[in-house]
């Protein structure tokens, strides 16, 4: 399977401390990679990292190399804006902006110079059936997201994040702030989307990472300390922190 | 046991609210005497006459029509200078600045600018805009001092609401590749508009009670002008005539008058921040 997203020795420092150490990870295309790990060791970071989010917090400083699409995303070649089309995120909290339902999903495409009211129709309705929302909001698109609750909010941003056909989707925690109903959902929702989008996706939940991801990563500390497909991970780790984690001795 | 604690606490109790319940009286009833009292000897001195004409030496007629022309050219040119610096000089603070101490010194700064008598702006725009920049007693070197003394005021409220709008509205625009001035222009403004609208109204209060710093810079003629042309003249809004009415002419008719329109005025303002804020949240939520 080809990689999508190639890491090598990357390392990055908030001010004088140090988040993430030495971290090397391939990611292949069309999969799921799972970030599991304790409350701050990096999981969150890393991700932010991959679309350069990053950039946005003071006193950010990177080092190694991060490659999509065999391009090095730190190069000052890359338009960071263009970066952040391919390299797609969704994050923990569902944040819909304060318009319509049909502006959230067409603030994407219309960023990107799409103006065509037919075709920003044609998108709009894509990306909100490929997030499976389409049925309970296509007689509302023009009603404010806000009203909507926040499993279906959440989705809302899932077909945001789709409308601007990013080919890789970062989730952060997306079902962290759900109800189990919205949660399976949005599961379910991940899986299916496997087939067209690379996605890589941070959960707290070992369950989860377990049901939906074919690879699962396991940070520590700032450390990548197990990187496997999710099978051998989850049944014959190979680090005692990785198997004492996952059978829940602590975290 | 402790009845006598007791007691004494009841009667402290009794003492206080009577107290609060005095000067709520006062302070309510104060309020209704002023307006009661302006109204009450302005509304009948308000004619289609008075608000349509300009006044004549000739015939002794008195019209404040051109000191309403004035007050709005004055709002108008105003408004049109500080928004657009008061906004934009916010947003850079707020969104691009990336040294966080200069930025509160600068915001230091215009909350002291905001507190300085109006009467100070006035002196250094006369000094400045009148005498330096040779714009005589005009219009425009009163508008412009206006523009000074409001522009605080405009930035500071702009950078309150900026403040209120989520974090997390940012990194979703940008999360979508949405350019800095893209994310600002369409995510955060537009909820933020309805703070700079208040901001605005305020300043319009502000604009149309102020008479001190314009005594200095706009002058005091009463003639009718288009808008270009009475910026570039001597003129006086409602307030400085109200002053020139009661303390020169004795006319103190003409003056109650004009004092129940500026209170009518006020009223109206407060009134518009109130529907708007109100609009917006309704709007937000639904």
């Amino acid at each position: 399977m080809k990689n999508i997203i190639t890491v090598k020795d990357l390392c990055l420092w908030y001010g004088k401390h140090q988040a993430l150490h030495h971290i090397h990870m391939d990611i292949p295309k069309n999969s799921i990679t799972a970030l599991i790990g304790p409350s701050g060791c990096g999981k969150s970071t890393f991700l932010k990292t991959l679309n350069r989010m990053n950039d946005l917090v003071n006193d950010v400083k990177i080092t190694g190399e991060i490659c999509y699409d065999n391009q090095d995303i730190f190069s000052s070649s890359i338009d960071v804006n263009m970066l952040r089309k391919e390299v797609g995120m969704v994050f923990q909290k569902p944040n819909p902006f304060p318009m319509s339902i049909y502006d959230n999903v067409a603030y994407g495409p219309r960023t990107h110079g799409i103006k065509n009211k037919v075709k920003l129709d044609e998108i709009v309705e894509k990306s909100l059936k490929d997030a499976a929302i389409w049925d309970e909001v296509k007689d509302r698109l023009h009603k404010s997201a806000m009203s909507l609750s926040g499993g279906q909010q959440q989705r809302l941003c899932i077909a945001r994040a789709l409308a601007v056909e990013p080919k890789v989707l970062l989730m952060d925690e997306p079902t962290s702030a759900l109800d189990p109903i919205s949660t399976s959902k949005i599961e379910e929702l991940v899986s299916v989307l496997k087939d067209k989008y690379t996605i890589i996706i941070v959960t707290h939940n070992m369950q989860q990472a377990a049901r939906i991801s074919d690879q699962t990563a396991f940070f520590l500390l700032g450390e990548l300390v197990e990187f496997n497909t999710t099978d051998c991970l989850f049944s014959q780790p190979s680090d005692k922190r990785t198997e004492d984690y996952i059978t829940g001795r602590f975290g | 046991m402790n009845q006598k604690i007791a007691n004494k606490r009841l009667i402290y109790v009794y003492i206080v609210r009577a107290l609060m319940i005095i000067s709520t009286l006062f302070t309510c009833s104060l309020v209704v005497f002023l307006i009661g009292y302006v109204l009450m000897k302005g509304l009948p001195n308000i004619t289609w006459e008075l608000l349509s004409t300009e006044p004549s030496y000739i015939t002794g007629k008195i019209g404040i029509l051109p000191d309403i022309l004035n007050t709005l050219y004055i709002i108008i040119a105003a408004l049109c200078l500080v928004l657009p610096i008061g906004v934009g000089a916010a947003i850079y603070l707020s969104e691009y600045a990336k040294n966080k101490k200069i930025v509160a010194m600068i915001e230091y700064a215009a909350e002291t600018l905001s507190g300085i008598p109006s009467i100070i702006f006035g002196l250094v725009g006369m000094l400045f805009f009148c005498q330096f920049l040779d714009m005589k007693t005009s219009l425009l070197a009163g508008a412009l001092t206006l523009v000074i003394m409001n522009l605080p005021t405009i930035m500071r409220t702009t950078q309150e609401s900026l403040k209120t709008v989520p974090q997390s509205y940012r990194e979703g625009a940008f999360g979508l590749g949405a350019g800095k001035w893209r994310m600002i222009r369409t995510v955060v403004l537009p909820s933020c508009i309805d703070g700079i609208l208040t901001g605005c109204i305020l300043c319009i209060g502000r604009i149309i009670g102020e008479s001190a710093a314009l005594l200095f810079t706009a002058g005091s003629a009463h003639v009718i002008h288009g808008f270009l042309s009475g910026l570039m003249n001597s003129g006086s809004t409602l307030t400085v005539a109200l002053y020139f009415y009661a303390k020169e002419n004795g006319e103190f008719e003409i003056a109650f008058a004009i004092a129940a329109i500026l209170m009518i005025l006020a009223f109206v303002i407060n009134i518009g921040v109130t529907w708007i804020q109100h609009y917006y949240k309704k709007r937000r939520a639904l």
